[in-house]
Protein backbone atom coordinates (compact mmCIF):
# COMPACT_ATOMS: atom_id res chain seq x y z
CA UNK A 1 0.00 0.00 0.00
CA UNK A 2 2.52 2.56 0.80
CA UNK A 3 4.34 2.36 -2.61
CA UNK A 4 1.08 4.06 -4.35
CA UNK A 5 0.40 7.32 -5.06
CA UNK A 6 -2.78 9.42 -4.05
CA UNK A 7 -4.64 8.71 -6.64
CA UNK A 8 -4.31 4.91 -6.61
CA UNK A 9 -4.43 4.87 -2.60
CA UNK A 10 -7.62 6.83 -3.39
CA UNK A 11 -9.30 4.98 -6.07
CA UNK A 12 -8.08 1.62 -4.33
CA UNK A 13 -10.20 2.94 -0.74
CA UNK A 14 -13.53 3.48 -3.25
CA UNK A 15 -12.98 0.37 -4.48
CA UNK A 16 -13.34 -1.56 -1.26
CA UNK A 17 -9.66 -2.80 -1.84
CA UNK A 18 -8.97 -2.11 1.45
CA UNK A 19 -10.39 0.28 4.55
CA UNK A 20 -9.36 3.73 5.85
CA UNK A 21 -8.57 2.20 8.60
CA UNK A 22 -6.14 -0.26 7.16
CA UNK A 23 -4.13 1.38 5.23
CA UNK A 24 -3.66 4.25 8.34
CA UNK A 25 -2.84 1.22 10.45
CA UNK A 26 -0.57 0.09 7.92
CA UNK A 27 1.37 3.45 7.84
CA UNK A 28 1.75 4.21 11.57
CA UNK A 29 3.17 0.72 11.76
CA UNK A 30 5.99 1.82 9.46
CA UNK A 31 6.22 4.96 11.27
CA UNK A 32 7.27 3.70 14.00
CA UNK A 33 9.12 0.60 12.72
CA UNK A 34 11.30 3.39 10.35
CA UNK A 35 10.84 6.68 11.26
CA UNK A 36 13.79 5.86 13.92
CA UNK A 37 16.14 5.89 11.03
CA UNK A 38 14.92 9.08 9.58
CA UNK A 39 13.37 11.12 12.46
CA UNK A 40 10.87 12.84 9.90
CA UNK A 41 8.01 12.47 12.37
CA UNK A 42 8.16 15.40 15.69
CA UNK A 43 4.37 14.52 16.69
CA UNK A 44 2.63 11.40 15.33
CA UNK A 45 -1.44 11.40 16.04
CA UNK A 46 -1.95 7.58 16.19
CA UNK A 47 -5.40 8.35 18.18
CA UNK A 48 -6.78 11.53 15.47
CA UNK A 49 -5.54 9.39 13.20
CA UNK A 50 -7.38 6.15 13.73
CA UNK A 51 -10.77 8.40 14.31
CA UNK A 52 -10.17 10.25 11.32
CA UNK A 53 -9.97 7.14 9.26
CA UNK A 54 -13.55 5.28 10.63
CA UNK A 55 -15.29 8.16 9.71
CA UNK A 56 -13.70 8.44 6.05
CA UNK A 57 -14.75 5.03 6.01
CA UNK A 58 -18.47 5.87 7.21
CA UNK A 59 -18.27 8.53 4.35
CA UNK A 60 -17.00 6.01 1.89
CA UNK A 61 -19.60 3.08 2.93
CA UNK A 62 -22.03 5.42 2.74
CA UNK A 63 -21.12 7.10 -1.02
CA UNK A 64 -19.97 10.90 0.29
CA UNK A 65 -16.39 10.50 -0.80
CA UNK A 66 -14.43 12.60 -2.42
CA UNK A 67 -11.03 12.52 -4.35
CA UNK A 68 -9.10 12.63 -1.13
CA UNK A 69 -11.31 10.90 1.32
CA UNK A 70 -9.59 8.16 3.54
CA UNK A 71 -6.05 9.00 1.89
CA UNK A 72 -3.17 9.67 4.65
CA UNK A 73 -1.15 12.34 4.80
CA UNK A 74 1.16 14.46 7.45
CA UNK A 75 1.65 18.30 7.69
CA UNK A 76 4.75 20.61 8.21
CA UNK A 77 5.19 21.29 11.95
CA UNK A 78 4.73 24.87 10.70
CA UNK A 79 0.63 24.32 10.38
CA UNK A 80 -1.35 25.38 13.14
CA UNK A 81 -3.41 22.24 14.55
CA UNK A 82 -6.06 22.40 16.87
CA UNK A 83 -5.07 20.31 19.79
CA UNK A 84 -1.95 19.21 18.68
CA UNK A 85 1.56 20.75 19.61
CA UNK A 86 2.81 22.60 16.85
CA UNK A 87 6.75 23.53 17.18
CA UNK A 88 7.59 24.78 14.12
CA UNK A 89 11.06 23.26 14.70
CA UNK A 90 11.70 25.50 17.57
CA UNK A 91 12.12 25.27 21.30
CA UNK A 92 10.15 28.47 21.45
CA UNK A 93 7.05 26.74 20.71
CA UNK A 94 8.07 23.33 22.12
CA UNK A 95 5.10 23.99 24.46
CA UNK A 96 2.28 25.28 21.82
CA UNK A 97 -0.89 23.68 21.74
CA UNK A 98 -2.79 25.97 19.34
CA UNK A 99 -6.36 26.52 19.93
CA UNK A 100 -7.35 26.38 15.85
CA UNK A 101 -6.42 25.04 12.71
CA UNK A 102 -4.54 26.99 10.03
CA UNK A 103 -7.15 27.01 7.22
CA UNK A 104 -5.00 24.55 4.87
CA UNK A 105 -5.20 21.82 7.84
CA UNK A 106 -9.21 22.60 7.99
CA UNK A 107 -9.59 22.44 3.97
CA UNK A 108 -7.71 18.98 4.15
CA UNK A 109 -9.45 17.49 6.85
CA UNK A 110 -12.95 19.04 5.09
CA UNK A 111 -11.70 16.80 2.23
CA UNK A 112 -11.65 13.74 4.24
CA UNK A 113 -7.99 13.37 4.21
CA UNK A 114 -6.03 11.59 7.41
CA UNK A 115 -3.50 13.28 9.35
CA UNK A 116 -0.75 11.18 10.42
CA UNK A 117 1.06 13.78 12.44
CA UNK A 118 3.59 17.07 11.91
CA UNK A 119 6.98 16.62 10.22
CA UNK A 120 10.30 17.99 10.94
CA UNK A 121 11.29 21.13 9.93
CA UNK A 122 14.15 23.81 10.29
CA UNK A 123 13.35 26.17 12.90
CA UNK A 124 10.80 28.68 11.84
CA UNK A 125 11.43 27.36 8.20
CA UNK A 126 15.04 28.73 8.05
CA UNK A 127 17.41 26.55 6.70
CA UNK A 128 17.95 24.59 3.47
CA UNK A 129 18.95 21.29 5.13
CA UNK A 130 17.02 20.63 8.11
CA UNK A 131 20.11 20.09 10.59
CA UNK A 132 18.33 23.69 12.23
CA UNK A 133 15.46 21.73 13.99
CA UNK A 134 15.25 21.64 17.54
CA UNK A 135 14.06 18.19 17.25
CA UNK A 136 17.66 16.90 15.75
CA UNK A 137 18.25 16.33 11.45
CA UNK A 138 16.04 14.67 9.08
CA UNK A 139 18.03 11.77 7.41
CA UNK A 140 17.99 11.42 3.53
CA UNK A 141 16.18 7.96 2.81
CA UNK A 142 18.15 7.62 0.15
CA UNK A 143 21.69 7.64 2.06
CA UNK A 144 21.84 8.05 6.06
CA UNK A 145 24.66 10.73 5.95
CA UNK A 146 22.42 13.17 3.76
CA UNK A 147 20.63 15.91 4.40
CA UNK A 148 17.10 15.83 2.84
CA UNK A 149 17.14 19.67 2.42
CA UNK A 150 14.95 22.22 3.82
CA UNK A 151 13.14 23.45 5.58
CA UNK A 152 10.06 21.32 4.80
CA UNK A 153 12.89 17.64 4.94
CA UNK A 154 10.62 16.13 7.25
CA UNK A 155 7.71 15.71 4.78
CA UNK A 156 9.88 15.31 1.83
CA UNK A 157 11.96 12.45 3.66
CA UNK A 158 8.58 10.49 4.71
CA UNK A 159 7.22 10.68 1.50
CA UNK A 160 10.05 9.55 -0.24
CA UNK A 161 10.51 6.47 2.40
CA UNK A 162 6.73 5.62 2.16
CA UNK A 163 5.93 6.80 5.46
CA UNK A 164 2.78 8.88 3.90
CA UNK A 165 1.78 9.11 0.26
CA UNK A 166 1.75 13.12 0.77
CA UNK A 167 2.16 16.20 2.83
CA UNK A 168 1.84 19.97 3.10
CA UNK A 169 5.20 21.68 2.99
CA UNK A 170 6.08 25.79 2.64
CA UNK A 171 8.11 27.59 0.52
CA UNK A 172 10.02 30.72 1.17
CA UNK A 173 13.00 30.65 -0.93
CA UNK A 174 13.17 27.01 -1.92
CA UNK A 175 11.81 24.79 0.92
CA UNK A 176 9.44 22.68 -0.67
CA UNK A 177 11.51 22.61 -4.13
CA UNK A 178 14.84 22.05 -2.80
CA UNK A 179 13.98 18.95 -0.22
CA UNK A 180 11.40 17.48 -3.08
CA UNK A 181 14.77 17.38 -5.38
CA UNK A 182 16.94 15.68 -2.90
CA UNK A 183 14.20 12.83 -1.65
CA UNK A 184 13.15 12.19 -5.16
CA UNK A 185 9.75 13.67 -4.99
CA UNK A 186 7.44 16.02 -6.59
CA UNK A 187 6.65 19.32 -4.86
CA UNK A 188 4.66 22.36 -5.83
CA UNK A 189 4.87 25.98 -4.28
CA UNK A 190 1.96 27.76 -5.30
CA UNK A 191 1.51 31.48 -6.72
CA UNK A 192 2.07 34.10 -3.74
CA UNK A 193 -1.72 34.47 -3.00
CA UNK A 194 -3.03 30.87 -4.16
CA UNK A 195 -3.01 29.20 -0.58
CA UNK A 196 -3.69 30.63 2.54
CA UNK A 197 -1.22 31.35 5.04
CA UNK A 198 -3.67 31.66 8.04
CA UNK A 199 -2.33 29.77 10.80
CA UNK A 200 0.68 29.25 8.82
CA UNK A 201 3.65 29.82 11.19
CA UNK A 202 5.33 33.27 9.45
CA UNK A 203 8.46 33.67 8.44
CA UNK A 204 8.41 35.78 5.89
CA UNK A 205 5.26 36.80 4.96
CA UNK A 206 5.39 38.55 0.96
CA UNK A 207 7.24 35.25 0.33
CA UNK A 208 5.66 32.88 2.28
CA UNK A 209 3.69 29.82 0.34
CA UNK A 210 2.07 26.73 1.12
CA UNK A 211 1.70 23.84 -1.23
CA UNK A 212 1.97 20.32 -1.23
CA UNK A 213 4.55 17.47 -1.70
CA UNK A 214 3.60 14.07 -3.47
CA UNK A 215 5.13 11.31 -5.24
CA UNK A 216 3.32 12.75 -8.40
CA UNK A 217 1.92 15.56 -9.95
CA UNK A 218 -1.81 14.24 -10.26
CA UNK A 219 -1.16 13.97 -6.93
CA UNK A 220 0.10 17.57 -6.25
CA UNK A 221 -3.07 18.63 -8.21
CA UNK A 222 -5.43 16.56 -6.41
CA UNK A 223 -4.13 18.24 -2.92
CA UNK A 224 -4.01 21.45 -4.52
CA UNK A 225 -7.42 21.37 -5.61
CA UNK A 226 -8.45 20.79 -1.81
CA UNK A 227 -5.88 23.94 -0.48
CA UNK A 228 -6.54 26.55 -3.25
CA UNK A 229 -8.82 29.41 -2.63
CA UNK A 230 -9.67 32.47 -1.24
CA UNK A 231 -9.29 33.07 2.33
CA UNK A 232 -11.01 36.33 3.96
CA UNK A 233 -9.13 35.84 7.00
CA UNK A 234 -5.75 36.34 5.14
CA UNK A 235 -5.96 39.56 3.66
CA UNK A 236 -3.10 38.23 0.81
CA UNK A 237 -4.90 35.57 -0.07
CA UNK A 238 -6.34 35.78 -3.93
CA UNK A 239 -9.80 36.54 -5.06
CA UNK A 240 -9.26 34.50 -8.17
CA UNK A 241 -11.31 31.78 -9.42
CA UNK A 242 -9.66 28.01 -8.89
CA UNK A 243 -9.55 25.77 -11.45
CA UNK A 244 -9.77 22.22 -11.63
CA UNK A 245 -6.35 21.23 -11.31
CA UNK A 246 -6.54 18.06 -12.32
CA UNK A 247 -8.82 18.99 -15.54
CA UNK A 248 -5.24 19.61 -18.22
CA UNK A 249 -3.03 17.00 -17.13
CA UNK A 250 -2.77 14.63 -20.19
CA UNK A 251 -2.99 18.02 -22.48
CA UNK A 252 -0.59 17.14 -25.07
CA UNK A 253 2.63 19.61 -24.84
CA UNK A 254 2.99 20.70 -28.21
CA UNK A 255 3.69 24.12 -29.36
CA UNK A 256 4.66 24.53 -25.81
CA UNK A 257 7.53 26.75 -25.35
CA UNK A 258 10.14 26.60 -22.46
CA UNK A 259 12.49 29.40 -21.59
CA UNK A 260 16.23 28.37 -20.71
CA UNK A 261 17.75 30.70 -18.48
CA UNK A 262 21.73 30.61 -19.62
CA UNK A 263 22.31 32.10 -15.74
CA UNK A 264 20.78 28.68 -14.37
CA UNK A 265 23.01 26.42 -16.40
CA UNK A 266 26.41 28.20 -16.29
CA UNK A 267 28.96 27.87 -13.70
CA UNK A 268 28.41 26.22 -9.99
CA UNK A 269 26.08 23.90 -11.35
CA UNK A 270 26.81 20.90 -10.88
CA UNK A 271 28.04 18.73 -14.64
CA UNK A 272 26.03 15.67 -13.78
CA UNK A 273 23.02 16.80 -12.50
CA UNK A 274 23.09 19.16 -15.66
CA UNK A 275 23.58 16.39 -17.73
CA UNK A 276 20.07 14.94 -15.51
CA UNK A 277 18.64 18.47 -16.44
CA UNK A 278 19.26 18.36 -20.37
CA UNK A 279 17.97 14.76 -20.75
CA UNK A 280 14.87 15.77 -19.12
CA UNK A 281 14.40 19.07 -21.47
CA UNK A 282 14.99 16.64 -24.57
CA UNK A 283 12.06 13.77 -22.95
CA UNK A 284 9.93 17.23 -23.20
CA UNK A 285 11.53 18.20 -26.67
CA UNK A 286 10.50 15.25 -27.68
CA UNK A 287 7.03 14.91 -26.94
CA UNK A 288 6.83 18.68 -28.80
CA UNK A 289 7.93 21.00 -26.51
CA UNK A 290 10.38 23.91 -28.34
CA UNK A 291 13.22 24.54 -26.38
CA UNK A 292 14.38 28.64 -26.21
CA UNK A 293 17.68 30.47 -24.50
CA UNK A 294 16.35 33.21 -22.31
CA UNK A 295 18.19 35.57 -19.85
CA UNK A 296 17.68 36.46 -16.05
CA UNK A 297 19.96 39.66 -16.51
CA UNK A 298 19.70 40.39 -12.37
CA UNK A 299 20.09 36.73 -11.35
CA UNK A 300 23.22 37.77 -9.62
CA UNK A 301 21.08 39.97 -7.47
CA UNK A 302 18.72 37.65 -6.21
CA UNK A 303 20.92 35.67 -3.23
CA UNK A 304 21.79 39.63 -1.34
CA UNK A 305 17.97 40.45 -2.26
CA UNK A 306 16.37 37.19 -0.71
CA UNK A 307 18.66 37.50 2.47
CA UNK A 308 17.72 41.26 3.20
CA UNK A 309 13.96 41.10 2.64
CA UNK A 310 13.30 37.73 4.58
CA UNK A 311 15.30 38.69 7.29
CA UNK A 312 13.81 41.64 7.78
CA UNK A 313 10.87 40.35 7.73
CA UNK A 314 11.61 37.50 10.18
CA UNK A 315 12.67 40.06 12.36
CA UNK A 316 9.20 42.15 12.54
CA UNK A 317 7.37 38.95 12.65
CA UNK A 318 9.32 36.88 15.53
CA UNK A 319 9.11 39.65 17.54
CA UNK A 320 5.98 38.49 18.78
CA UNK A 321 7.57 35.89 20.54
CA UNK A 322 8.38 37.45 24.13
CA UNK A 323 7.40 34.70 26.42
CA UNK A 324 4.05 36.52 27.45
CA UNK A 325 0.88 35.06 25.42
CA UNK A 326 2.24 31.84 24.65
CA UNK A 327 5.47 29.55 24.07
CA UNK A 328 8.63 29.47 25.41
CA UNK A 329 9.13 31.70 29.00
CA UNK A 330 12.58 32.28 30.73
CA UNK A 331 12.46 31.04 34.56
CA UNK A 332 12.36 33.47 37.19
CA UNK A 333 12.49 36.83 35.11
CA UNK A 334 14.13 39.64 36.62
CA UNK A 335 12.26 42.63 34.46
CA UNK A 336 10.15 43.23 31.67
CA UNK A 337 13.51 43.58 29.92
CA UNK A 338 14.85 40.05 31.11
CA UNK A 339 12.27 38.14 30.23
CA UNK A 340 12.40 39.03 26.13
CA UNK A 341 15.74 39.18 26.13
CA UNK A 342 16.35 35.59 28.03
CA UNK A 343 13.42 34.13 26.66
CA UNK A 344 14.54 34.75 23.31
CA UNK A 345 17.80 33.74 23.97
CA UNK A 346 17.01 30.58 25.28
CA UNK A 347 14.03 29.68 22.89
CA UNK A 348 15.62 30.49 19.54
CA UNK A 349 18.60 28.33 18.05
CA UNK A 350 21.28 30.05 16.15
CA UNK A 351 20.29 30.43 12.56
CA UNK A 352 17.12 32.04 13.98
CA UNK A 353 18.95 34.56 16.09
CA UNK A 354 21.35 35.43 13.15
CA UNK A 355 18.57 36.33 10.44
CA UNK A 356 16.87 38.10 13.09
CA UNK A 357 19.89 39.86 14.02
CA UNK A 358 20.54 40.95 9.91
CA UNK A 359 17.34 41.89 9.33
CA UNK A 360 17.18 43.77 12.80
CA UNK A 361 20.57 46.03 11.14
CA UNK A 362 19.04 45.82 7.51
CA UNK A 363 15.32 48.00 9.26
CA UNK A 364 17.84 49.87 11.30
CA UNK A 365 18.71 53.79 11.48
CA UNK A 366 21.06 54.71 9.32
CA UNK A 367 20.93 51.68 7.09
CA UNK A 368 17.20 51.15 6.27
CA UNK A 369 17.71 53.13 2.55
CA UNK A 370 20.82 51.53 1.42
CA UNK A 371 19.76 47.48 2.50
CA UNK A 372 16.22 46.91 2.63
CA UNK A 373 14.97 50.02 0.25
CA UNK A 374 17.73 48.61 -2.20
CA UNK A 375 16.39 45.58 -2.05
CA UNK A 376 13.06 45.83 -2.71
CA UNK A 377 13.84 48.01 -5.84
CA UNK A 378 16.20 44.96 -6.90
CA UNK A 379 12.83 42.30 -6.10
CA UNK A 380 10.85 44.60 -8.69
CA UNK A 381 14.21 44.35 -11.44
CA UNK A 382 14.05 40.27 -10.63
CA UNK A 383 10.36 40.32 -11.57
CA UNK A 384 10.43 42.15 -14.32
CA UNK A 385 13.08 39.76 -16.06
CA UNK A 386 10.55 36.80 -15.20
CA UNK A 387 7.71 39.10 -16.78
CA UNK A 388 9.73 39.75 -19.31
CA UNK A 389 10.81 35.98 -20.05
CA UNK A 390 7.38 35.28 -20.07
CA UNK A 391 6.21 37.33 -23.07
CA UNK A 392 8.34 34.78 -25.56
CA UNK A 393 8.25 31.52 -23.39
CA UNK A 394 5.05 29.28 -21.78
CA UNK A 395 6.93 28.04 -18.97
CA UNK A 396 10.84 28.27 -17.52
CA UNK A 397 12.78 25.22 -17.22
CA UNK A 398 16.42 24.20 -14.84
CA UNK A 399 17.71 22.57 -12.53
CA UNK A 400 16.16 22.92 -8.97
CA UNK A 401 19.54 22.96 -7.23
CA UNK A 402 23.50 23.22 -7.67
CA UNK A 403 23.82 19.90 -7.04
CA UNK A 404 22.11 16.60 -5.59
CA UNK A 405 22.06 16.28 -1.42
CA UNK A 406 25.08 16.81 0.95
CA UNK A 407 26.51 15.44 3.85
CA UNK A 408 24.78 16.26 7.23
CA UNK A 409 27.48 18.52 9.11
CA UNK A 410 29.11 19.53 5.10
CA UNK A 411 28.41 23.00 5.20
CA UNK A 412 27.30 24.29 8.99
CA UNK A 413 30.27 25.92 9.57
CA UNK A 414 29.66 28.42 6.90
CA UNK A 415 26.17 30.21 6.44
CA UNK A 416 27.03 31.76 3.07
CA UNK A 417 27.84 28.07 1.59
CA UNK A 418 24.57 26.99 2.69
CA UNK A 419 23.08 29.89 1.37
CA UNK A 420 23.94 29.57 -2.06
CA UNK A 421 22.21 26.26 -1.96
CA UNK A 422 19.41 28.08 -2.68
CA UNK A 423 20.78 30.06 -6.04
CA UNK A 424 17.79 28.36 -8.18
CA UNK A 425 15.02 28.68 -6.31
CA UNK A 426 14.80 32.52 -4.10
CA UNK A 427 13.85 34.14 -7.61
CA UNK A 428 10.31 32.72 -7.66
CA UNK A 429 9.40 33.45 -4.44
CA UNK A 430 10.47 36.98 -4.97
CA UNK A 431 8.70 37.30 -7.90
CA UNK A 432 5.50 35.08 -6.79
CA UNK A 433 5.95 32.97 -9.13
CA UNK A 434 4.59 29.21 -9.18
CA UNK A 435 7.38 26.48 -9.16
CA UNK A 436 7.68 23.23 -9.01
CA UNK A 437 10.28 19.94 -8.46
CA UNK A 438 10.22 17.49 -10.49
CA UNK A 439 12.14 14.10 -9.92
CA UNK A 440 14.71 13.60 -13.03
CA UNK A 441 17.05 11.20 -12.76
CA UNK A 442 20.09 10.03 -9.95
CA UNK A 443 23.86 11.26 -9.51
CA UNK A 444 25.83 8.68 -7.98
CA UNK A 445 22.20 7.19 -5.96
CA UNK A 446 21.33 10.53 -5.02
CA UNK A 447 17.83 12.29 -6.96
CA UNK A 448 18.04 15.33 -9.21
CA UNK A 449 14.74 17.67 -9.36
CA UNK A 450 13.85 19.77 -12.88
CA UNK A 451 12.45 22.96 -11.99
CA UNK A 452 9.58 24.23 -13.38
CA UNK A 453 8.80 28.20 -13.39
CA UNK A 454 4.96 29.20 -14.63
CA UNK A 455 3.68 32.50 -14.68
CA UNK A 456 1.38 33.67 -11.74
CA UNK A 457 -1.88 31.79 -11.10
CA UNK A 458 -0.31 29.11 -14.35
CA UNK A 459 0.19 26.56 -11.87
CA UNK A 460 -2.01 24.34 -14.18
CA UNK A 461 0.77 24.05 -17.15
CA UNK A 462 3.10 23.04 -14.63
CA UNK A 463 1.68 20.17 -13.17
CA UNK A 464 0.76 19.75 -16.60
CA UNK A 465 3.97 19.52 -17.87
CA UNK A 466 4.94 17.84 -14.95
CA UNK A 467 2.22 14.87 -15.24
CA UNK A 468 3.54 14.65 -19.31
CA UNK A 469 6.84 14.11 -17.82
CA UNK A 470 5.75 11.43 -15.72
CA UNK A 471 3.59 9.58 -18.07
CA UNK A 472 6.89 8.83 -19.93
CA UNK A 473 9.67 8.97 -17.53
CA UNK A 474 9.52 6.61 -13.47
CA UNK A 475 12.30 8.58 -11.52
CA UNK A 476 8.98 9.61 -9.74
CA UNK A 477 8.23 6.06 -8.74
CA UNK A 478 11.86 4.95 -7.62
CA UNK A 479 11.78 4.28 -4.07
CA UNK A 480 14.93 4.04 -1.60
CA UNK A 481 15.28 0.99 0.10
CA UNK A 482 14.96 0.97 4.03
CA UNK A 483 16.44 -1.55 6.06
CA UNK A 484 13.08 -3.14 8.44
CA UNK A 485 9.87 -2.04 6.80
CA UNK A 486 6.94 -4.51 6.97
CA UNK A 487 5.35 -5.05 3.11
CA UNK B 1 21.93 59.03 6.95
CA UNK B 2 24.97 57.10 4.62
CA UNK B 3 22.92 55.78 1.70
CA UNK B 4 25.54 53.80 0.09
CA UNK B 5 28.00 52.28 2.58
CA UNK B 6 31.14 51.76 0.63
CA UNK B 7 32.78 48.86 1.07
CA UNK B 8 31.36 45.34 3.19
CA UNK B 9 30.36 46.45 6.74
CA UNK B 10 32.34 45.32 9.45
CA UNK B 11 30.30 44.63 12.38
CA UNK B 12 32.13 44.57 15.64
CA UNK B 13 31.52 43.13 18.64
CA UNK B 14 29.92 47.16 20.08
CA UNK B 15 27.46 46.93 17.17
CA UNK B 16 26.39 42.99 17.64
CA UNK B 17 25.50 44.28 21.08
CA UNK B 18 23.70 46.89 20.05
CA UNK B 19 21.47 45.27 17.40
CA UNK B 20 20.78 42.37 19.72
CA UNK B 21 19.54 44.92 22.00
CA UNK B 22 17.20 46.03 19.58
CA UNK B 23 15.89 42.67 18.63
CA UNK B 24 15.35 41.73 22.48
CA UNK B 25 18.38 38.87 22.05
CA UNK B 26 20.78 38.22 25.03
CA UNK B 27 23.76 37.31 23.30
CA UNK B 28 26.20 35.88 26.12
CA UNK B 29 29.38 37.40 26.31
CA UNK B 30 31.90 34.75 24.94
CA UNK B 31 29.95 34.61 22.00
CA UNK B 32 29.31 37.70 20.62
CA UNK B 33 32.61 37.71 19.12
CA UNK B 34 31.39 34.64 16.78
CA UNK B 35 28.27 36.04 15.96
CA UNK B 36 30.05 39.55 14.48
CA UNK B 37 32.11 37.48 12.36
CA UNK B 38 29.37 35.60 10.83
CA UNK B 39 27.10 38.05 10.30
CA UNK B 40 29.84 40.17 8.97
CA UNK B 41 30.35 37.19 6.17
CA UNK B 42 26.72 37.40 5.78
CA UNK B 43 26.94 41.52 5.30
CA UNK B 44 29.58 40.94 2.77
CA UNK B 45 26.99 39.01 0.41
CA UNK B 46 25.39 42.33 -0.23
CA UNK B 47 28.58 44.04 -2.19
CA UNK B 48 26.63 43.24 -5.56
CA UNK B 49 23.49 44.53 -4.66
CA UNK B 50 25.04 47.89 -3.42
CA UNK B 51 26.75 48.15 -7.17
CA UNK B 52 23.11 47.07 -8.67
CA UNK B 53 21.76 50.58 -10.53
CA UNK B 54 18.23 51.01 -8.87
CA UNK B 55 18.02 54.34 -9.68
CA UNK B 56 14.70 55.33 -10.51
CA UNK B 57 13.57 51.55 -9.64
CA UNK B 58 10.11 51.66 -7.53
CA UNK B 59 10.50 49.33 -4.67
CA UNK B 60 8.35 45.95 -4.74
CA UNK B 61 6.44 44.87 -1.09
CA UNK B 62 4.11 42.68 -2.76
CA UNK B 63 5.09 40.44 -5.75
CA UNK B 64 1.23 41.06 -7.49
CA UNK B 65 1.76 44.86 -6.29
CA UNK B 66 -1.58 44.16 -4.90
CA UNK B 67 -2.53 46.86 -2.16
CA UNK B 68 -4.21 45.90 1.16
CA UNK B 69 -7.51 44.36 0.73
CA UNK B 70 -10.45 46.34 2.83
CA UNK B 71 -13.45 44.47 5.03
CA UNK B 72 -16.84 46.15 6.48
CA UNK B 73 -15.24 47.34 9.93
CA UNK B 74 -17.90 43.93 11.57
CA UNK B 75 -16.95 41.96 14.19
CA UNK B 76 -16.77 38.37 12.39
CA UNK B 77 -15.10 36.42 15.38
CA UNK B 78 -16.40 35.22 18.55
CA UNK B 79 -14.68 36.05 22.12
CA UNK B 80 -12.50 33.44 22.52
CA UNK B 81 -10.33 34.37 25.36
CA UNK B 82 -10.34 31.91 27.77
CA UNK B 83 -8.67 28.97 24.66
CA UNK B 84 -6.18 31.61 24.22
CA UNK B 85 -4.54 32.45 28.07
CA UNK B 86 -5.12 28.95 28.57
CA UNK B 87 -2.03 28.29 26.65
CA UNK B 88 -0.10 31.47 28.20
CA UNK B 89 2.99 31.01 30.75
CA UNK B 90 1.28 33.43 33.56
CA UNK B 91 -2.41 34.73 33.78
CA UNK B 92 -4.46 36.08 36.54
CA UNK B 93 -8.14 36.70 36.46
CA UNK B 94 -7.84 37.42 32.45
CA UNK B 95 -4.73 38.95 32.45
CA UNK B 96 -1.59 37.95 31.56
CA UNK B 97 1.05 38.95 34.21
CA UNK B 98 5.10 39.53 33.57
CA UNK B 99 7.13 41.34 36.21
CA UNK B 100 6.31 44.61 37.56
CA UNK B 101 6.90 47.60 35.34
CA UNK B 102 6.02 50.37 37.57
CA UNK B 103 7.41 50.77 40.79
Amino acid sequence: MHDQTVAQLARALRDKQFSSLELTEHLLRRIGQLDGQLNSFITVTDEQALDAARRADEALASGRAGPLTGVPIAHKDIFCTRGVRTSCGSRMLDNFVPPYDATVVRQLSDAGTVSLGKTNMDEFAMGSSNENSYYGPVKNPWNAALVPGGSSGGSAAAVAAGLVPAATGTDTGGSIRQPAAFCGITGLKPTYGRVSRLGMVAYASSLDQGGPMARSAEDCALLLNAMAGHDPADSTSTRRDVPDYCADLERPLDGLRIGLPKEYFGEGLNAATGECIQAALKELESQGATLVEVELPNSQLTIPTYYIIAPAEASTNLSRYDGVRYGHRCADPQDLHDLYTRTREEGFGDEVKRRILVGTYALSAGYYDAYYKKAQQARRLIRDDFLACFESVDIIAGPTTPGPAFGIGEKTADPVAMYLEDVYTLAVNLAGLPGMSVPAGFVDGKPVGLQLIGQHFDEGRLLNVAHRFQQVTDWHNRTPELAGGTA
Amino acid sequence: MSDTPSSSPCVDREEIEKIAELARIRIAADQSDEVASRITRILGMFDTLQAADTEGVAPMANPLDATQALRPDTVTEGNRRDDFQAIAPAVENGLYLVPKVIE
